[in-house]
């Protein structure tokens, strides 16, 4: 017991949460908007994947970790754009839309390296680059505070950022205000003259652009190369964080932490001597338990709705 | 000087060849409030919808301030300082009423929204106008009377001359009505046009400066509203043939059908609705619940039609115990039900009109041969087809959506289904609400003929006339208890009725328990 409490309460297991949310996060903050524009974005996996491998095989091309990192968010956009003109242009299902890119992106992706650098399943031959971390001045120099939130990979910063910039743009801009109105009431918004989609596309654009960085980190901080499936079903997770966390971006966090930490368990854990093929389970099962519990809370709710509605039906 | 409006011999064809609207011309003036009324599928909204661009004209022109425009959408109706309030809200219910004011047109600087500036532009508009709402409550919290005063600044915001009000006081209360017509009179009064959608006679008397009728798409009349009466508008509306004769009674019950005893509902959220109902309907009568909606009619139908459990009590339909049945079980035992949530209930909308009407019976030897493949198609269609045109449902073919019909066809889809259902006991809740003069009159009639038939009927209505009209016996519902019951309608005052309703008196035990 007290070796787990050990290996639980300490910084470097801190930092291990903080490290291991960062993908989560993203594809959270991605979903969220997405979800307050009344749309979703079931391609952030693929939209990872892709971007995780661009980002991989660009900078080892080209040996600069930005054209990289520029390559990477490129094709994750490009994904997203494709996914907006099907659903918003094309009409087509965006749940099965969503579906087709992500096998698209697990299979392009699968392709392009055997193609072009002839690796299969991971990217052996790529000397690909990291982003760099950074020594936060000041505040590395606290004990323990320090060693937990200075020194972590550039994207996991921007990840915080990220987090401040979308709640101000969701909540304080006109954009904001335009989306959630789109979001909520479709045709009220088109009844005062806002496009819904052109908001729902920018809005898929963004979640494109915030999954492609959680990939990005994935393949070139997390772990240096590129290897199939890498994501592991992280996009989905960061869809579930935000369903479960609602419509703020502070709380998206926070779900996003929770199941950062569940994952970072599946490293301690073993220590217990606990088989770790159990273990790796751990964040799926609490997937499952987060998603049973806000499924109950939203029926609850509902049923309030229902209430409400029927309370003052007028005949 | 020309009017302010003008639309010159317009007509819309549908697709699929229903004229709407034939060559009707629309004028209003500067300063007029003008009621335009018909009767459902008359073609009033229609009309409203060409000249607020949501609907192409198939010939005709528009012109707005004596400059003629194609009116191609919305926006461009906006841009022509027309404004619309619709039956349905365009406001959203999460976002404060200063955010649904200005969205769209959001006040700001740099890229940050200003709510403090779209808080201030909220007050001096409604200080402006009279119209004084919360600009910092959430819009889901207001009542509808406070709603629809958001969505008229909403309008003025954006420079309106023009403003068209659809059915605007059927969600309102009494009060709210009057607020309304107040600040439609004050809008009227500092040069705006006001153009006012309605099916309510006294309404339109008491506010239109002028009028336009139309019936079955064609405009019958345009007079002041001081010339007319109420029986004028009523026959022109309608046309001459259409007033039936009154109905003779003919009050000889037979055995009870429906029994209930003892009958106690409880709402999802606990709250008790109907506490402790026992009443009787007799074979050849029609049972009348009174009483103001929301004090538990809604549970008492749902109970009784096996759309949600009672807690306790039983009921008997032809002498079996149904309390715990299914809605399906119900039916068969007997009973038919006129819901009064009509798009929830009465009908799916996307399906066909054939398909609405055999939904209740679809698994009878007539119309399935028991197997998973046996529906009998020929004999299904022939169905749907007379009973089209048997209850005069205005489609070209039975195979129609019901979504494409209007109100009041949908509710005789509803009307065609129920009552030629093979039962004995019909449930009738609010069966004429929201449809026109002519569809409510031929509702009554059939209701009266099945009683007269020998069926057992319980109808629950708010129109206090037509309860005493057409109820051989009346009980009051007051929060979920019966506080009056009579047997003899034709003695009993719509003010009398009243007190009752609104809980200011009540009958003693004995006199109750007649109702059983």
């Amino acid at each position: 017991m007290a070796d787990i409490l050990q290996a639980v309460l300490n910084v470097g297991f801190a930092f291990a949460i903080i490290r291991i949310t960062t993908p989560i996060a993203f594809a959270a903050l991605g979903a969220i908007i997405t979800d307050l524009a009344g749309t979703i974005n079931i391609a952030l996996e693929g939209i990872m994947l892709q971007a995780a491998f661009w980002g991989v095989f660009v900078s080892a091309i080209t040996q600069n970790v930005w054209l990289g990192l520029a390559a990477g968010v490129l094709s994750g956009l490009s994904l997203a754009a494709i996914l907006g003109y099907l659903n918003l242009h094309l009409k087509a299902d965006l749940i099965i839309a969503g579906i087709a890119l992500n096998i698209l992106a697990a299979g392009s992706t699968v392709f392009f390296l055997y193609v072009l650098a002839g690796d299969r399943g991971v990217s052996v031959s790529l000397r690909s680059l990291v982003l760099p971390s950074i020594v936060l001045p000041v505040i590395a120099e606290i004990p323990a505070i320090g060693a937990i939130i200075s020194g972590h990979h550039i994207l996991t910063y921007v990840a915080i950022l990220a987090v401040f910039v979308l709640h101000y743009l969701l909540y304080k801009t006109p954009f904001g205000l335009r989306l959630r109105a789109v979001g909520e009431h479709p045709v009220a918004a088109q009844s005062v003259g806002i496009s819904t989609v052109k908001i729902k596309f920018i809005a898929l654009l963004l979640s494109g652009l915030l999954a492609s960085l959680g990939g990005l980190f994935i393949s070139m901080g997390y772990v240096s190369w590129f290897s199939r499936d890498m994501i592991a079903g992280r996009g989905f997770i960061g869809l579930i964080a935000a369903a479960v966390a609602g419509r703020s971006a502070w709380r998206t966090l926070g779900g996003a932490l929770i199941f950062g930490t569940a994952e970072a368990l599946t490293f301690v854990l073993p220590i217990w001597g606990i088989a770790s093929e159990l273990t790796n389970m751990f964040p799926y099962v609490i997937t499952l338990i987060a998603l049973t519990i806000w499924g109950r809370k939203r029926i609850r709710s509902g049923k309030r709705q229902i209430d409400n509605t029927s309370g003052d039906r007028k005949f | 000087m020309d009017p302010y409006i003008l639309m010159r011999n317009i007509t819309k064809v549908y697709p699929n060849g229903i004229a709407a609207i034939k060559g009707v011309d629309f004028s209003v003036e500067k300063g007029e409030i003008h009621g335009l009324i018909g009767e459902n599928g008359a073609g009033k909204t229609t009309l409203m919808k060409i000249l607020f661009g949501m609907e192409r004209p198939t010939a005709g022109t528009i012109s707005v301030a004596g400059q003629t425009v194609k009116m191609t959408s919305p926006h461009t109706a906006i841009k022509m300082k027309l404004g619309m309030v619709q039956q349905h809200f365009m406001l959203v219910p999460t976002f404060t009423v200063a955010e649904n004011l200005v969205l769209g047109m959001e006040p700001k600087q740099g890229i940050t929204f200003l709510l403090q500036r779209a808080i201030e532009l909220t007050e001096d508009l409604s200080r402006q106008y009279g119209l004084p709402v919360p600009p910092r409550a959430i819009t889901s919290d207001l009542s509808v009377g406070l709603q629809q005063r958001v969505e008229i600044l909403k309008i003025l915001l954006r420079k309106a001359e023009c403003l068209i009000f659809d059915e605007p006081t059927s969600v309102l209360t009494p009060l709210e009505t009057k607020e309304l017509f107040c600040a439609m009179q004050r809008l009227a009064t500092e040069g705006k046009v006001i153009i006012f959608i309605t099916h309510k006679l006294r309404e339109v008397k008491e506010i239109a400066d002028r009028i336009t009728i139309l019936r079955n798409g064609k405009r019958v009349a345009v007079c002041k509203a001081a010339d007319v009466s109420e029986q004028d508008i009523t026959r022109m509306m309608v046309g001459e043939a259409k007033i039936p004769a009154p109905v003779k009674r003919t009050t000889v019950s037979g055995p009870s059908v429906l029994s209930v005893r003892g009958l106690t509902c409880q709402r999802k959220d606990g709250h008790i609705a109907v506490c402790n109902l026992s009443f009787d309907v007799a074979a050849g009568e029609i049972l009348a619940i009174a009483g103001i909606m929301g004090n538990g009619q809604t549970e008492l139908v749902e109970a009784l039609t096996g759309l949600y459990p009672c807690l306790t009590g039983t009921i008997t339909v032809n002498g079996e115990d149904v309390s715990t049945a299914s809605p399906r079980r119900i039916r068969l035992c007997g009973l038919s039900h006129i819901p009064a949530d009509r798009m929830g209930r009465g009908i799916a909308a996307p399906g066909s009109i054939t398909d609405n009407l055999i939904i209740d019976r679809y698994f009878k030897a007539e119309f399935s041969r028991h197997s998973i493949f046996g529906l009998r198609k020929k004999q299904i269609r022939q169905h749907g087809e007379i009973l089209r045109q048997r209850f005069n449902i205005k489609a070209p073919t039975a195979m129609m959506p019901v979504q494409l019909l209007s109100g009041g066809n949908m509710q005789r889809v509803v009307i065609a289904r129920e009552f030629t259902a093979a039962a004995n006991l019909m449930i009738a809740d609010q069966p004429t609400q929201g449809i026109d003069i002519a569809s409510t009159l031929d509702v009554r009639q059939r209701l009266l003929d099945d009683r007269n038939a020998g069926k057992a009927i319980l109808l629950i209505s708010a129109d206090l006339s037509e309860i005493l009209q057409l109820a051989d016996r009346i009980v009051v519902l007051y929060n979920g208890e019966i506080t009056a019951h009579f047997s003899t309608p034709a003695e009993i005052t719509t003010e009398e009725l009243g007190y009752y309703m609104l809980g200011a008196a009540q009958q003693a035990g004995p006199e109750i328990e007649q109702a059983a």
